[in-house]
């Protein structure tokens, strides 16, 4: 038999393993962020274009007949340039690479900017082919964060480039 | 290195004192601390029975999964909501408990030689318990669940892994699909499926597993359990919304800890955290150790093919073959890789009692470090050397308390490499030569280093295994201290006490007949 001692001790320490399991379990609460703060989140996933060069009247008449496309387009695809403002401010300058051995694939980026709620002047501009100077997507908007929101910055060909969300 | 040795040892008497502490409560065999690996099974069992009732009502589906798991503890409280916080408190005691295992076998050294096989298979199962366990918490979809994914996909997304960033599947509330449920429960099945594959692997080289604490410790562990489950039920935190960031949350620190902690640092120290641990992990059994001690030599002219050393061996060293010389019987054989050099299977085999005449004692299964007859021959010179009123032999265990001042000239002290490798006749041969009393220290049950030494033991000098100490030994006069290395004190006071108990013994009528090898070969 156990002695009295024994089985309060064993109760006692019983009690203090599922304690503390069910403390920490919840507690102590976390807040990841501050609930005054907004997120914005830049994600965009593109192809860059293609670099291509056209090819002058004498490359192309040396080319085979079934062969003389006007445009000299590498499998490679561009690096892709993109600004952030917030208010006039620069708060994000970035060259995206295409992804894959041949630098075949989209380039991407991902970034949080955490913000006090409020409103801003949020400016992004993209070129998806350096190869031409300044911006071929430029999007430019007053935006309003209310605590807690998170608003998406992204990029989708088919609903005109650039929009936020 | 020598930081290393210093913070293992430092670790390990803490660890000790803990389980000394808890022996005061729970007696041996119920000490969780010593079946650190079997209550982490147990739990496991718990998740995964509360897991199947869990998977049976959840319904796929964004608002779906929320619904089914979240009113769990609404609609039914007592039965659901009882399964649902067994699940996920089972879990964390899971983690706690694996966590504490890891750590024990570390400061106590265990884990190179015949242990690496062990060590090296425990590694993945950490990485496997807490991928299940994160993704459990997305299954539910709530804010946590919100947190949870896009903390790790980010986290993810820092290694060169995908192509384009696994964060972007949680930008919208529409960037979902309902088929993202389906894959995580895939995935919570299938990754505890994988952990208890790894867990076969883990105890695969080890013979008598402890696969389940004593009955005790699990009623009492799954009643602490329910009683948790009542008390504070595990509620879901509200719904996900990917427009929205997540609120303040309750938070499981046991499964989720690595969230705060990569707000807290950056994914690139989390990683680095990461990878360097289980590096570690992986790389302590290659740092240089003690040599191996020799491992158990089998005689095939004295093995009888009996079996009872394969049925002792902790560690699952020993198979039987067909005896080269004597067709018919089988051998044994030991795999020196695998072997502990714990020296149970000398102390198993039939062969090993002092009472054959030869002048040299070859048993069939032996330790080339304490032979046998080594062992004999220690006996026998002690035994004419012992002098006084109560002539006591001490056979201790070289893992347990120092006994080696406790010898005198009434007391003589042999070492032994487990106490497990005794054969039990050694002492009624003591008894029967010329000592009053054997005192015999092992490891505290559930603490023996070789896992089975103390527990072989017991059951051998109560006739409960064989080879059996013979019921006409008198049990007055044998006495069995379980000790830690702590206990140097505690085991002079047992010794005093044995002592004095057979100085005050009314009769000595209990005296076995005395018996001398050579003088009853030469009579
Ligand atoms: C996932 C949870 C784990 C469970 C449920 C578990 C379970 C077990 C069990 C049941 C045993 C046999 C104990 C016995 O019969 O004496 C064992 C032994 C062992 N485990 Fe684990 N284990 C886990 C994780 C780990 C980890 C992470 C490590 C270290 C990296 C580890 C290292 C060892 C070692 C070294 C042994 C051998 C002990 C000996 O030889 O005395 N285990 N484990
Ligand atoms: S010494 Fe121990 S581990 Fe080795 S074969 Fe004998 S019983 Fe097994
Ligand atoms: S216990 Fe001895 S006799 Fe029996 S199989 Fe093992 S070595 Fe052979």
């Amino acid at each position: 038999m156990l002695k009295p001692v024994a089985i309060v001790g064993q109760v006692i320490l019983y009690g203090a393993f599922a304690a503390f399991i069910g403390y920490f379990a919840t507690s102590p609460k976390y807040r990841q962020v501050a609930d005054d703060i907004a997120l914005i989140k830049l994600s965009i996933s593109h192809l860059g274009d293609r670099e291509c060069r056209k090819r002058t009247p004498e490359e192309l008449a040396k080319l085979p007949p079934n062969m003389r496309a006007p445009m000299d387009c590498p499998r490679e695809r561009s690096d892709i340039r993109l600004e952030v403002d917030l208010d006039g401010q620069a708060a994000f300058r970035t060259t995206m690479h295409p992804t894959g051995l041949y630098k075949d694939g989209v380039s991407t980026v991902y970034k949080r900017f955490e913000l006090k709620a409020g409103t801003y002047q949020l400016a992004v501009r993209m070129n998806d082919n350096l190869i031409k100077p300044g911006f071929n997507f430029v999007k430019e908007a007053q935006i309003k964060l209310a605590p807690g929101q998170v608003m998406v910055i992204d990029f989708n060909p088919d609903r005109g480039g650039l929009f936020f969300k | 290195m020598r930081l290393h040795a210093a913070l293992r040892t430092g670790v390990k008497r803490v660890f000790l004192g803990c389980e000394e502490v808890l022996d005061a409560f729970f007696r041996g065999e119920d000490n969780p601390l010593r079946h650190l690996g079997a209550m982490g099974l147990y739990l496991l069992w718990i998740v995964v029975g509360s897991g199947l009732y869990l998977y049976a009502v959840l319904d796929t589906g964004i608002d779906a999964v929320y619904r089914s798991i979240g009113d769990l503890a609404l609609q039914q409280r007592y039965f659901g909501g009882i399964l649902r916080s067994l699940h996920r408190y089972a879990s964390d005691g899971f983690m706690l408990v694996m966590l504490l295992h890891l750590l024990r076998e570390w400061c106590y050294g265990r884990y190179f030689g015949f242990r690496l096989y062990s060590w090296v298979t425990g590694v993945p199962l950490l990485w496997l318990a807490y991928i299940a366990g994160i993704g459990g918490y997305w299954i539910v979809w709530d804010q946590l669940a919100q947190l949870s994914a896009i903390a790790t996909t980010e986290l993810l997304d820092w290694l060169p892994i995908f192509s384009e960033p696994s964060a972007r599947n949680f930008l919208t509330p529409d960037s979902l699909s309902d088929r993202f449920f389906t894959m995580l429960v895939f995935i919570h099945l299938g990754v505890p499926l994988l952990l208890i594959l790894g867990l076969w692997a883990h105890v695969h080289r080890i013979g008598h597993v402890d696969y389940l604490p004593s009955r005790r410790v699990m009623l009492a562990t799954l009643a602490a359990l329910i009683a948790l489950s009542l008390f504070a039920p595990a509620l879901s935190n509200p719904p996900a919304n990917l427009a929205t960031t997540p609120g303040e949350l309750g938070m499981d620190w046991f499964i989720l800890f690595v969230h705060p902690l990569t707000d807290l640092t950056s994914p690139a120290i989390v990683w680095a955290l990461l990878f360097g641990l289980t590096a570690l992990l992986f790389a302590l059994p290659v740092l240089p150790h003690p040599r191996p001690q020799p491992a158990a030599v089998v005689d095939a002219a004295n093995c009888t093919g009996c079996d009872r050393c394969l049925a002792d061996c902790p560690y699952a060293a020993i198979a039987m073959q067909a005896h080269p010389q004597r067709p018919g019987l089988k051998l044994a054989v030991v795999d020196p890789d695998l072997c502990a050099s714990c020296g149970i299977c000398a102390g198993s085999c039939p062969s090993s009692t002092p009472f054959r005449r030869q002048e040299m004692l070859v048993t069939g299964i032996d330790m080339p470090q304490q032979p046998v007859n080594a062992l004999r021959e220690q006996l026998e010179q002690a035994l004419a050397r012992l002098a006084g009123r109560t002539r006591i032999v001490v056979f201790s265990c070289a893992r347990g308390a120092d006994a080696a001042l406790l010898g005198a000239t009434d007391t003589a002290v042999i070492p032994l490499l487990c106490a497990g490798m005794l054969p039990p006749a050694f002492v009624e041969y003591a008894l029967r030569g010329g000592a009053d009393g054997v005192l015999l220290t092992s490891c505290r049950s559930g603490g023996c280093d070789f896992r089975l030494g103390e527990r072989w033991t017991g059951d051998r000098l109560q006739g409960r295994r064989e080879p059996h100490l013979r019921r006409t030994v008198p049990a007055s006069r044998v006495l069995l201290v379980a000790t830690t290395v702590h206990d140097r004190s505690a085991l002079a006071d047992s010794l005093a006490s044995f002592r004095s108990r057979l100085e005050s013994k009314a009769d000595a009528s209990d005296r076995l007949p005395p018996y001398h090898r050579k003088a009853s070969r030469h009579a």
